[in-house]
């Protein structure tokens, strides 16, 4: 039996006990952990909802004593957009997977379905349009009275908002490098799970902008 | 990042890290075994530090009226006793455990991410050493261990010291939740063929519950502190009472974290005793299934039981109820591990080594702890007890009498696994001796002076009070238990020299980490066993003895697979070359990329001293070293 192990030690198709690939099983453990995070920041900012003493809130428009007037401050139409942007780039991250774990096969070799370097490109930039909206949002919050020092609303909003901004960075990021590497030396069905793991990710953090989206914009 | 690595180039040379000597080979190291020995020493460091903290506090509150130090740096002996001792020594003791038996028991080579255990540990001394150095400047934390904001806002503590707390915390969390995704799938995924949940050693199975404890609760903690560090560095309003904020936001945040933190740092000393108390009874544990379904379900109710810490603060007769509730319940499956473990000693043959004694003595003052907790759970008598010495007895009854114990008799059991000596058993009996009698001298007059009133957290007392006498005796208790921690250090120092030589198996024990050599050889295990019971030794060495006995049935080999073979003892001593294993290269990123993130939080310190534009320099240049070597470490082959 000694033998049989020294004869292959660049067998590099390491034994797990689930058969998935580690990095997977990390993905989805720190998925679960992130969801206490964003629990965490949307349950404070449902706490502190209605609880701000000085305007601008979210969706009543508010007389300062001095008689300034501050409009309800989200933008529902805008956000839906950045909203349909990011949803459209979960989309596209499937289309991204399918193309790098197909890349071969009938149906995607040489096909616009199988140019996995458009399909992480796209994400990529859905993602960062996505953040554009939000920079836009958050400027003319602070144009129209809305810091994150005004009250307990606009603290906790840019610091949930904010955070989850940060997430589709980092995710905007991961997927840049992976279109590096793509370009480089292409990404083989073998690579696939590096894909997947950012597509995971990426999924989360559209899930959680769902949230969002529909807790802090949607519901007065 | 290795399994994708087209052809691996296998280095005999750089491979063979076994026998490596040289600060440098420790600093680059990625063997599971060397960082768990990291963790060892650096944690008993920070627990002896840790333990002259409270030294100090016990010298001060020795007599009335005293004044060895001022009342400001009381509060910070308090605050960083406490934090230390949580943080620092109990939790990274049982890290030391996780990283240095996990692989071994489920049978594996390494975790799964070695390059990421080192920096969860580099993170952990840096950021450790950032929150201990401040109290020779005397500006540590000083707002107890669990910072209650708005105490901890800007206003009511200006100065560095919360900041440092706030900072370091941050680095200590990212240090566990970086483990703690390791730890996780190391356990789902790396097990030896036939390794089945339900035949996992104990220990295991609880660092198992512990590690999805860590994922759930410290995201919490990170909201409250990044909210108390938004509200310190750049205005927020997050626990600004006057902007309309609730002055509950953070006692809740914190403790829905802090009470599953307790689970944090028990559960690992449960899993530890598991694993004595069967080995020196030469009995499977009693009820395994339940004692692993108790464990589940103290993990689970644990998230449900944090308000009990707020009873005080009048949260209305419902809430008070729940919880009341809750924490009543969780005293069951707690209940049932202990009468397990008494069950699994009855009608053993039970040899009283040191191990056991401390096991035994985990048994008995973790019980008086576990009553006084049921106490606390019902609100009136809470009301009674909270903030006085009482509960100060209770959770060291829990922490030194259940944590301590348990780790410092798992230190015993596996001395010989890890040096390849044992401890000697002379001085280990009187360490015990000692240990015990000084715990139950500090802390059991506490309740006494606790129910007379004795508040918690001040830094000296009036006499005639009725609390001299106890504060003397809980002094004295603590002298003595310093001397007995000599007594242990000399042991350990000692031993790892001149130690009697131990064999594989040194006490007798059934599962897999005691079939491989003593010290185990860097690739754990030459062959991967297949696993078929849950005590598979004691199926290999007493064949006659276990058939028949209800520690789940060995089964058939049925897994074929080309590197696993059935579960034997390992001598031969070859290196990782010999056998051809690939081993995972030494390498200094993780370090690297621990100090920039530790350099980003501390960056930031400079805000306050007006200096903004040098704390974002150091905070955006150590964020980009960090992406730098983040970017380098994934890049470059594991093994």
């Amino acid at each position: 039996m000694a033998s049989a192990v020294a004869h292959e030690p660049h067998e590099h198709t390491h034994y797990t006990t689930t058969g998935l690939d580690n990095r997977k099983v990390a993905i989805w453990a720190f998925i679960g952990s992130e969801c206490m995070l964003f629990a965490s920041l949307i349950s404070t900012y449902l706490i502190y909802k209605g609880k701000s003493i000085v305007g601008p809130f979210p969706h009543e428009a508010w007389t300062a004593p001095d008689g300034h007037v501050f409009k309800a401050i989200l933008n529902i139409p805008v956000t839906s957009q950045s909203t349909f942007v990011l949803l459209m780039s979960s989309l596209v991250m499937v289309l991204a997977l399918a193309a790098v774990e197909n890349r071969g096969k009938p149906g995607y070799a040489g096909t616009l379905l199988g140019n996995s370097k458009l399909w992480l490109g796209a994400t990529a930039a859905l993602g960062a349009t996505f953040l554009g909206y939000q920079a836009f949002e958050f400027t003319s919050f602070v144009h129209e009275g809305l810091t994150i020092h005004t009250n307990l609303f606009g603290s906790s909003f840019f610091t949930l908002t904010g955070f989850h901004g940060a997430h589709v960075t980092a995710g905007v990021l991961w997927l840049l490098t992976l279109l590096s590497i793509d370009i480089k030396r292409g990404l083989t069905p073998k690579d696939a799970i590096l894909v997947d793991i950012c597509a995971l990710y990426w999924h989360f953090v559209d899930v959680v902008w769902i949230a969002i989206f529909t807790l802090v914009y949607l519901i007065k | 990042m290795a399994t994708t690595a087209a052809t691996p180039t296998f280095a005999p040379k750089e491979a063979a890290s076994y026998g490596q000597t040289g600060i440098w080979s420790w600093i680059t190291t990625v063997d599971h075994k060397r960082i768990g020995a990291l963790y060892l020493y650096t944690a008993l460091f920070f627990f002896m530090f840790g333990g002259l903290e409270a030294g100090v506090i016990r010298w001060q509150l020795a007599q009335p009226n005293q004044h060895i130090v001022s009342a400001e740096f009381y509060n910070q002996l308090f605050t960083m006793h406490g934090t230390t001792m949580i943080f620092l020594a109990v939790m990274p003791l049982s890290a030391a455990f996780f990283n240095f038996l996990i692989p071994l028991q489920i049978g594996a080579r390494d975790v799964a991410f070695p390059r990421l255990n080192a920096f969860s540990y580099w993170i952990y001394v840096l950021g450790g050493i950032f929150m201990t150095l401040p109290i020779f400047f005397n500006s540590a934390p000083n707002g107890g261990w669990f910072g209650y904001a708005p105490l901890t806002t800007l206003p009511f503590s200006s100065g560095l010291n919360i900041d440092f707390w706030v900072m370091g915390l941050q680095i200590l969390g990212i240090s566990s939740l970086a483990a703690a995704f390791n730890f996780i799938t190391t356990i789902i995924n790396m097990r030896a063929p036939g390794m089945t949940l339900m035949r996992m050693p104990v220990f295991t199975w609880m660092s198992f519950v512990v590690q999805f404890l860590l994922i759930l609760a410290f995201p919490v903690i990170t909201i409250a502190l990044v909210f108390l560090l938004f509200d310190r560095f750049f205005g927020t309003n997050f626990y600004e009472i006057a902007a309309g904020a609730d002055p509950l936001l953070w006692q809740h945040l914190f403790w829905v974290f802090g009470h599953p933190e307790v689970y944090i740092l028990i559960l690992p000393a449960f899993g530890l005793v598991s694993e004595i108390l069967p080995t020196f009874s030469r009995k499977p544990l009693f009820g395994y299934n339940v004692v692993i379904y108790s464990g589940i379900m103290i993990g689970f109710l644990g998230f449900g039981v944090w308000a009990h810490h707020m009873f005080a603060v009048g949260m209305g007769a419902t809430a008070d109820t729940i919880f009341a509730l809750t924490t009543m319940l969780i005293g069951i499956p707690t209940g049932v591990k202990i009468f397990n473990w008494i069950a699994t000693m009855w009608g053993g043959q039970i040899r009283f080594a040191t191990p056991m004694k401390f096991a035994i003595g985990l048994i008995s003052l973790f019980t008086i702890g576990g009553i006084s907790g049921v106490m606390h759970s019902s609100p009136p008598a809470d009301l009674q007890q909270t903030d006085t010495y009482f509960v100060v007895a209770h959770f060291h009854y829990v922490l030194f009498g259940g944590s301590i114990m348990g780790i410092l008799g798992g230190i015993y059991f596996y001395f010989p696994k890890i040096t390849g000596r044992y401890m000697s058993e002379k001085l280990g009996t009187w360490h015990f001796w000692s240990t015990f009698v000084a715990m139950n001298l500090t802390f059991f007059p506490m309740h006494l002076s606790g129910m007379l009133g004795m508040p918690r957290r001040i830094y000296t007392y009036d006499a005639g009070q009725g609390w001299d006498t106890f504060n003397m005796i809980s002094s004295v208790g603590t002298l003595l238990l310093i001397l007995s921690t000599l007594i242990f250090v000399i042991n350990f120092l000692k031993s790892r020299k001149h130690g009697e030589v131990a064999p594989n198996d040194a006490w007798g024990a059934g599962t897999l980490e005691w079939s491989i050599p003593s010290p185990p050889p860097d690739y754990n295990f030459a062959e991967i066993p297949v696993v078929t019971s849950r005590y598979p030794l004691w199926d290999l060495k007493h064949p006659d003895r276990t058939a028949g006995i209800a520690h789940s049935a060995p089964d058939v080999m049925t897994i074929t697979d080309a590197h696993a073979v059935p579960v034997h003892e390992e001598t031969a001593r070859k290196t990782a070359a010999e056998l051809g294993i690939p081993m995972p290269f030494n390498t200094v990123k993780p370090a690297i990329a621990a100090l920039a993130i530790v350099m980003m939080f501390g960056g930031l310190l400079f805000t306050h001293k007006g200096q903004f534009a040098l704390a974002m320099t150091i905070t955006i240049g150590s964020a980009c070293l960090f992406v730098g070597t983040l970017y380098a470490w994934l890049t470059s082959p594991l093994e």
